[in-house]
């Protein structure tokens, strides 16, 4: 019993972290209809930024702020310079690109950080709560983790329900002639689609690497469950981000436990299959989505 | 549409995805290059896929006697590289589906070529090809049956899941695949004819590189060759019917599901066969052979190469063999340590995807062709209006 | 180093050659030079005045961090061996590649080291899976291929299938036999769980460990490499009632499962074996947390490990000392790590073998030197090598450490053994302390 909890309990944290993950891709895919492979190096890149900044002394929190300002920019810069020629031509072509930078980015990153492991602190304690004299694998970090995550998702949602930045960005990525007749700066909203993107990405890379190690290359399993992950809830939505997030973890973590940990990544093909074909796009799927 | 300006491109191993009214320009511009390349080549499509096949393999001849060991043995990395890389071109070219995954597909032709030579006496290598080739086949039917029915990032996100999926069976099921380290392949010694063909052709010795060099090149050349004539016969006109005008083609009757699936096993088929000669080559199969890194890989050299295009699949495929050991040298020879040349490679490798899809959305081939057509056509306005 | 540095290392080095050459122009036979002949291009890769010597490491990828290390250290070592005249007046030219642990690329890797750059030996090719992709090329093509750094068996088991193969580390079989042994007469209560790296490395481990205490192991979970979450193997491990884990994994994983044991409140004995105990890069690592979660290397603290070649957890041993030297004069950036220290020795030991071999070394002189003298060399490593005819297996022995704050305290003496039944013995050598600037000495023994 003690360890169906534990295992629950990891299953429930990594998963939501795919969730933070599978979240910015869905904001990605909201504003510009590409998936974002680079991703994962983008916040792998801001977490170095952050953990160069704590090991020079400075707070966690400090450091999450710059990280998270500098994937802002960073977003932003990539949106503007290599994605904006290849936006509207073939959609293959934006996935080669952003493949290109995912592979150019961690290279940097090795190049300028050198490839060694590197703790990255936690905010938060990394000892579990005690109930009686068992110990569950439920820390103060991982509270924060789920809480962020939750934060996260809420913030998101009612972003593009309830603002008028939310509307004018959902309305340039699923009809730029339209919007741009109803007066929306349709280039601005892309730039700052991709931006929050990359902040929310940033956060996750944070997130998975508190209490952790980093290295150039830690988040490539992060980039595998996370698009699964969104692509099992349905690219347009970020409650299925989040619901796809979470069965990934779960799932894994049974499957690790119970069954063999070889077939782990088998497993979330299996998962995804099956539900895709039952819904081709995905859980929470919109009318639209199938035609994307 | 072969039409006969077409044959310049087609001499070169490939199969054109021109849009209809790209075609039609070109058809209607008459062009004195043009017709002397009709007359050195047969109007009949097989013919003329016969003729290329022959030229290609004198010049994989020439190529392979007038190059040292090494360069014999990246291309024999090229071949296994390009004959899955024709495969994926087919299925995401002509036929418009994405693939994250054909890494893994050719992780079942792998081990299927390591587990038939593992037998005592085991069956002689055309078969044990053959085998790998159909194994691969069925696994890709099955696929191809689940993605019919997926478009874009969902087809991506179940072929993603492929691609680090399958590897995970060799772990589960170590006693009979290897596990992490892998089935050893023992390839087959080269018959004697291969000694005397060698020493016939050129004197060099026969050693096994050389033979593993040439069994690529011969895999490859079969398969350009299949693939080039199904792209031209109905079959590639039908995927591109598919590809581009879904409505029109199911009005017409076409089975959109049928066909995909078809794209898939043919493209699986392929993945099988370059996995079976990586095995060769290789000589080994093993999980960390087949990451997600080798589909990803396969996608880029198709892109980049211009899609569609089976050249473009070869010389997407050279990129991957020649660029990093080349970048690496150049870094070495700019004062850099080994570690910091090796890491340069894969950030040089970013760059050019980024850059060559900026400045050449049609990859290499794609843009070149679109460059000769503009360069032909005006060249043809400007002969009318003198004349 | 960049190029135009290390020509002029090649300038004073050959200028220092000279001069050493003239010292001993009417003296004792010189370090190792038969016959006393001139220098010549004896072999590929071999010229008067170099030795071209190749390696494959991942250098970038998922394998990159640590493993990466380990060239930099052999490189260190070598450009010192080459400012005091290198090996019979000839440098070493050390040529190493990156495979990104994926045996494809290796095999691409090492057709371009033996046939364009034609190395002379190939040293230390890192890992199982991907080494074994170039056993056959190497053995075909004649390279010798030595130390391949991982402890599987294949490398030394059977010469006579790859006569120019040799192991160099303790073979993880032999390893697991010696914990296994340690365990059952110190711990024979205990109750014992397998937390296992799912490769060679752990199963090899597993089986030695097994015929000692095989009815005292109430789990053995496996995790994949690359897949950083192991909660729930030690979950797994902690709800069968293990109270004593031996893991065999590598130090990342060392790390990860101290960390999730602090999450779950497990806390059992910790038996790490060798690659995966290194005290000081795990210390550094768990070090960092913040918080008061993890307040220093407390962690390991009482943690079992073995060890057959003392690391930076040992700074008084005189090796260390030199190999701190060595690193503080020719080494790049960064500080003396046991990667570091992993590489330097084995390039010590590839010294040795270069000299046995003679004056005018051929491939096969080197690989019937190592057979013939390389069980005798004394070095680093605390037990000699079974090098002979008919093995290839490296170093056959180890001691068992407890881990106090980052050194390691002896629990046991060294201990040899070899594949199969052999017995565990006690070793009745010393390890002798190393020659002048960690410079071999060795006779030639061929020609």
């Amino acid at each position: 019993m003690q360890q169906f909890v534990n295992v629950t309990l990891t299953g429930l944290i990594s998963g939501s972290v795919y969730a933070a993950f599978a979240l910015a891709l869905v904001l990605i895919w909201r504003s510009t209809r590409i998936v974002n492979f680079a991703q994962g190096s983008m916040a792998a890149a801001t977490s170095f930024i952050a953990l160069a900044l704590i090991q020079s002394g400075w707070s966690y929190w400090l450091a999450l702020v710059v990280a998270l300002v500098s994937g802002f920019v960073l977003g932003a810069v990539v949106e503007r310079v290599v994605i904006r020629p290849v936006e509207g031509g073939p959609e293959l072509n934006a996935v080669i690109v952003t493949l290109g930078l995912f592979i150019a980015f961690q290279a940097l990153i090795a190049i300028v950080y050198g490839s060694s492991f590197e703790s990255f602190p936690a905010p938060f304690g990394l000892r579990g709560f005690s109930i009686g004299d068992t110990t569950i694998a439920l820390t103060p970090n991982s509270l924060y983790v789920l809480g962020a995550v939750v934060v996260t998702m809420v913030g998101l949602i009612a972003l593009f329900r309830f603002t008028r930045v939310g509307l004018a960005m959902r309305a340039s990525a699923f009809g730029q002639e339209v919007a741009r007749l109803l007066g929306v700066r349709v280039g601005r909203m892309l730039t700052l689609g991709w931006a929050l993107a990359a902040v929310v990405g940033s956060l996750s890379g944070l997130l998975i690497a508190g209490g952790g190690l980093v290295w150039p290359a830690y988040m490539d399993a992060l980039i595998v469950f996370g698009f699964v992950a969104a692509v099992l809830g349905g690219l347009d939505s970020p409650v299925g981000a989040v619901v796809g997030g979470l069965s990934i973890g779960l799932a894994l973590a049974y499957v690790s436990a119970y069954i063999d940990p070889a077939l782990v990544n088998l497993a979330a093909l299996v998962i995804l299959m099956v539900v895709l074909l039952v819904r081709p796009g995905g859980l929470f799927a919109s009318s639209t989505a199938r035609r994307a | 549409m072969s039409q006969p300006q077409d044959t310049t491109a087609t001499s070169s191993g490939e199969m054109s995805s021109e849009s209809p009214t790209e075609s039609t320009a070109a058809a209607n511009a008459p062009s004195a290059g043009a017709s002397t390349g009709r007359s050195l080549l047969p109007s009949n499509t097989l013919l003329r896929h016969l003729l290329v096949l022959l030229l290609c393999a004198v010049v994989a001849v020439v190529l392979l006697e007038s190059t040292d060991q090494f360069t014999n043995s990246q291309l024999a990395q090229l071949s296994y590289y390009a004959i899955a890389a024709g495969g994926l071109t087919v299925l995401t070219g002509l036929n418009g589906q994405i693939s994250l995954g054909h890494g893994a597909l050719m992780a079942v032709g792998a081990y299927t070529t390591a587990l038939f030579l593992e037998a005592e006496e085991p069956l002689p290598l055309p078969v044990v090809l053959l085998v790998a080739v159909l194994l691969t086949t069925l696994v890709g039917a099955l696929v191809g049956v689940a993605a019919a029915r997926l478009h874009g990032p969902y087809l991506a996100g179940a072929t993603l899941a492929l691609a680090v999926g399958l590897p995970g069976l060799a772990l589960y099921f170590r006693e009979w695949l290897g596990g992490e380290q892998g089935l050893r392949v023992r390839a087959p010694r080269a018959p004697e004819a291969f000694d005397g063909f060698i020493g016939f052709v050129s004197g060099n010795p026969a050693s096994n590189t050389k033979w593993l060099a040439y069994l690529g090149a011969i895999c490859l050349l079969i398969t350009f060759f299949l693939l080039a004539n199904l792209a031209r016969s109905r079959v590639g006109r039908t995927w591109r019917a598919v590809r581009d005008q879904e409505v029109a083609a199911e009005l017409a009757g076409i089975d959109l599901g049928a066909w995909r699936v078809l794209a898939f096993v043919v493209s699986a088929a392929c993945a099988g066969l370059g996995g079976a000669v990586l095995a060769l080559v290789v000589r080994l199969a093993a999980p960390s052979g087949f990451t997600l890194v080798l589909s990803l890989a396969l996608l880029t050299a198709i892109v980049i190469g211009g899609l569609g295009s089976l050249f473009g699949a070869l010389l997407g495929s050279a990129l991957l063999v020649f660029l990093p050991p080349f970048v690496t040298d150049l870094g070495a020879d700019l004062g850099l340590n080994n570690t910091e040349a090796a890491q340069l490679a894969p950030f040089v490798y970013g760059v050019v995807l980024v850059v060559v899809m900026i400045f050449a959305p049609a990859g290499v081939v794609g843009s070149v062709r679109l460059r000769w057509r503009t360069w032909r056509a005006r060249r043809a306005a400007s002969a009318a209006g003198r004349a | 180093m960049t190029r135009s540095s290390r020509r002029l290392t090649r300038i004073l080095a050959t200028a220092t050659v000279a001069s050493t050459l003239a010292a001993c122009g009417g003296g004792d036979g010189g370090s190792g030079g038969g016959g006393g002949g001139e220098n010549e291009a004896s072999d590929i890769g071999i010229t008067e005045d170099s030795i071209k010597i190749g390696a494959h490491y991942p250098l970038t990828g998922v394998a990159a961090p640590g493993y990466s290390e380990i060239p930099t250290g052999v490189q260190a070592y070598f450009d010192c061996l080459n400012q005091e005249g290198g090996i019979n007046g000839r440098e070493i030219e050390y040529i190493y590649r990156d495979d990104a642990y994926n045996p494809t690329n290796t095999s691409a890797v090492v057709n371009q080291l033996v046939l364009e750059d034609e190395v002379f030996a190939i040293m230390g090719g890192l890992g199982t899976p991907t080494h074994s992709a170039v056993l056959e090329f190497l053995n075909a093509e004649g390279v010798p291929d030595l130390f391949v750094a991982s402890g599987s068996r294949l490398w030394g088991e059977n010469p006579e299938d790859y006569p120019y193969t040799f192991g160099w580390q303790t073979d993880y079989e032999s390893e697991g036999k010696i914990i296994g042994q340690y365990i059952a007469e110190n711990f024979p209560d205990a109750r014992v769980g397998l937390f296992l790296q799912d490769d060679d490395f752990g199963e090899d481990g597993e089986r030695g460990i097994r015929e000692y205490i095989d009815d005292q192991i109430v789990a053995a979970e496996r995790y994949v490499p690359g897949n950083t979450d192991v909660g729930p193997q030690i979950a797994a491990l902690q709800a069968a009632g293990a109270d004593f884990v031996v893991g065999f994994n590598v130090p990342s994983y060392t790390a990860l499962s101290q960390l999730v044991a602090l999450r779950l409140g497990y806390q059992p004995q910790w038996f790490y074996s060798n690659v995966g105990s290194d005290p000081a890069l795990v210390g550094s690592l768990l070090q960092n947390f913040s918080q008061g979660a993890v307040s220093d290397a407390s962690l390991l603290d009482g943690a079992l490990t073995t060890e057959y070649l003392p690391g930076v957890d040992a700074p008084d041993n005189a090796w260390v000392q030199e190999f701190q030297r060595i690193w503080d004069e020719c080494g790049g950036e960064g500080e003396l790590t046991n990667y570091r220290i992993y590489g330097m020795a084995q390039a010590f030991t590839t010294a040795q073998a270069l000299q046995a071999a003679g004056q005018n070394p051929t491939r096969d002189g080197l690989v019937e030197a190592i057979e013939t003298a390389g069980s005798e060399w004394e070095g680093p490593t605390f037990a000699p090598f079974r090098y002979s005819e008919d093995s290839h297996m490296g170093t056959s022995g180890m001691q068992v450490s407890r881990i106090t704050g980052t050194t390691a305290e002896e629990q046991t003496p060294v201990l040899v053994t070899d594949l199969g039944n052999a017995e565990i013995e006690e070793f009745d050598g010393e390890q002798a302390p190393p020659p002048a600037n960690a410079i071999p000495d060795v006779e030639s023994v061929v020609d």
